[in-house]
């Protein structure tokens, strides 16, 4: 009997469908499950007061990103709570045996930079974390998704969670990027397009040439902000690029082990004919360098476009929307973004905080200088992105250009570690997110690609990354 | 996890689509060990000026929103990130339920994990919500989750959709980690055949 074509995300989630009674969630499997400090404490507490032990030490995997600071790991942390937060992630850790990649690690990192470093992140996996950007581990065909902090219990307690099967939605990428223009560019266009609730109760999967012609890491940023469309997980198929990414890492499979591990892996991509729930197509050759203008990453333009109106919409929610979005921002409808001043510009997050990233930065910044007036700040994913960027020199190149080289952390992603945006000002950010003070207090946040950010950093303004290539 | 069966409450309207989780809790308010205390740092940054104090054209701030469990909030509330905080610092400041016509995918499975109902209604309910919640600030009204109906005052009652199992478990405060744990031979059995 022929079986019905299926996804990926089909044959993933049924591979780890533990039970299922009727009328109510699945119980699903989990692989791997990634903590943090600042979405873990609470969990703990809770397993304490019911008596409970973490079932999969094995498969539980501990770093602290969001509330360090990224001056020195050898500093005292100032910041009371975080420090607190941050032993309180080591306590727990050695209290239930869980594997810690800690502040002095070399291989400590944000969270969703560690996992695919360390070969941790594989095909066809179910991987969780108690952080939305958890949708980054996607780019590897791994079922990757953000949970609250009682899901965290629950898998720390049975290693499965209670999931409703969310329904599939294919973006499908035509085409080739043109120069200038990188994959940060394709998902703030794909979000732009059917905005921050488009993909709610769905699960991605990127399709198509664009796609496929992708690095690893390049995939991980349009997975990264999946969650930025509404959808919990963004997945790409695997194929000999993330077969070629994984091979030799420390946490991937070796010999015998290894080779049955990519036949089953060749396995796991979409059948011919299977049926998404919904589509959208874009034409990477049609895109421009994206930048956003609003204060939430639906609120994208090409670069060279112009502010809407709000008057020239005509549902009310919307021109609501939008106005208190400029008010924030400080832009007026109709005036362009290209030449606009910023203060700031951040090099960093776990969208793109990675090697390729920041040689992309270096690469424009060589030979030239930070604007007067700006400032700068490169943040490396983890230790080992750090490591080799210096050991390519990248970290000179920001340093003679006048930018402010770190240790790894979420540092102004998040703002709750020291690095932030003061109120008012302004900031390209190769991060994810631009909601009202998501940098910092008052703080106004233009999120683009490393390349658009590297541009605005040498010229002290919103510029076309393709007039400086 | 607190029961939930009946609610009946005055309304407090916060017309904003996709109110993001960064709104309902900024990320500085994070930095705890534990749940409490959390109700202060609700929507921090649209309800407090930079003294602290509380600034007195937020929807919150009025009068007639003092002691109202039922936010009325914009489409796609709750994007954003995972922070359980969102659901502990509503629940916290004393909300039970938003209304909204549609919520975010984590914000929905965190706030149903801890007692906070969302009710999703149609649009045209909602634009009916928003034009009460103006005239009559203050509004009162009832959510029956057994019969899944939002009742306004005029007495007209609409019903909102949820799944019988989150329902369930609302209706008798049962948490889910229980149930899960009750699946123990099947996740083993599981376990045997696969790592």
């Amino acid at each position: 009997m022929a079986t019905m074509p299926q996804t990926l995300f089909e044959k993933i989630w049924d591979a780890h469908v533990v039970a299922q009674e009727p009328d109510s969630p699945a119980v699903l499997y989990i692989d791997l499950h990634l903590i943090h400090e600042v979405t873990s404490p609470q969990a703990f507490t809770g397993l304490r007061a019911r008596g409970l032990k973490v079932r999969r030490p094995d498969r539980t995997v501990a770093t602290m990103d969001h509330g360090i600071p990224t001056y020195s790991p050898d500093l005292p942390i100032l910041d009371e709570l975080a420090a607190r937060q941050i032993k309180a992630l080591e306590d727990n850790c050695a209290e239930f045996g869980i594997r810690l990649y800690g502040l002095r690690s070399p291989n400590r990192g944000i969270v969703h930079v560690i996992g695919p470093e360390l070969g941790l992140t594989q095909p066809g996996m179910t991987i969780v974390c108690g952080d939305s950007h958890t949708s980054t581990h996607g780019a590897f065909g791994a079922l990757a998704f953000g949970i609250g902090t009682s899901e965290v219990e629950m898998v720390l307690a049975a290693q499965c969670l209670l999931q409703r099967k969310p329904r599939t939605y294919q973006v499908h990428v035509e085409g080739q990027l043109g120069r200038g223009v990188s994959s940060k560019d394709i998902i703030l266009a794909l979000i732009a397009r059917i905005g921050v609730g488009g993909g709610t109760g769905h699960v991605f999967e990127y399709t198509g040439p664009a796609i496929r012609a992708l690095t690893m890491e390049q995939r991980m940023t349009i997975c990264n902000m999946s969650i930025e469309g509404g959808a919990r997980a963004g997945l790409i198929a695997p194929d000999e690029t993330t077969f070629d990414y994984l091979a030799g890492r420390e946490y991937a499979p070796r010999g015998a082990a290894w080779d049955a591990a990519v036949a089953r892996w060749r396995q796991l991509p979409s059948d011919e004919g299977a049926v998404y729930d919904k589509t959208v197509t874009l034409d990477a050759a049609a895109l421009e360098p994206m930048i956003t203008y609003g204060t939430n990453p639906g609120m994208g333009l090409p670069i060279t476009g112009r502010v809407p109106d709000p008057d020239t919409l005509s549902d009310a929610n919307q021109k609501l929307a939008l106005d208190k979005a400029l008010k924030y921002m400080g832009l007026r409808p109709g005036q362009p973004l290209l030449g606009q001043p910023v203060d700031v510009v951040f090099i960093g997050s776990c969208t793109n905080s990675r090697l390729s990233d920041l040689r992309l930065a270096a690469g424009l910044f060589k030979g030239r200088k930070v604007a007067p007036g700006v400032r700068v700040l490169v943040v490396p994913g983890s230790q080992e992105v750090k490591k080799q960027a210096e050991a390519e020199g990248l970290d000179r190149v920001f340093r003679e250009a006048g930018a402010d080289w770190r240790y790894a952390g979420c540092s102004m992603c998040i703002a709750m570690n020291g690095d932030q945006l003061q109120p008012g000002q302004y900031a390209v950010s190769t991060s994810n997110r631009n909601f009202e003070g998501r940098q910092g207090k008052g703080g106004r946040t233009f999120l683009a690609s490393p390349l658009t950010a590297a541009a605005a950093a040498i010229t002290g303004c919103i510029t076309d990354v393709r007039t400086m290539l | 996890m607190p029961q939930f069966t009946t609610l009946t409450s005055r309304l407090v309207a916060l017309p904003v689509n996709d109110i993001d989780t960064d709104q309902i809790i900024p990320a500085r308010y994070l930095k705890v060990t534990d749940k409490a205390g959390l109700g202060a740092a609700l929507f921090a940054d649209w309800r407090y000026d930079a003294d602290g104090s509380p600034k007195p054209d937020f929807a919150l701030n009025q009068p007639a929103a003092q002691g109202a469990q039922i936010l009325l909030a914009g489409d796609n509330f709750g994007c954003g990130s995972s922070r359980e905080h969102a659901p502990w610092a509503l629940i916290g400041y004393g909300f039970r339920a938003v209304i909204s016509t549609s919520f975010a995918d984590i914000f929905r499975n965190n706030a149903l994990k801890n007692g906070l109902l969302p009710v999703v209604v149609d649009p045209a309910t909602h634009a009916e919500l928003l034009e009460l919640a103006e005239e009559a600030p203050g509004a009162t009204l009832v959510v029956d989750l057994a019969a899944q109906t939002l009742t306004l005052p005029g007495g007209r009652a609409v019903s909102f959709p949820i799944d019988g199992f989150s329902k369930a478990c609302l209706l008798k405060g049962t948490d889910e980690l229980g149930y899960l744990l009750s699946f123990e031979p099947q996740i083993a059995a599981y376990e045997a055949v696969h790592s």
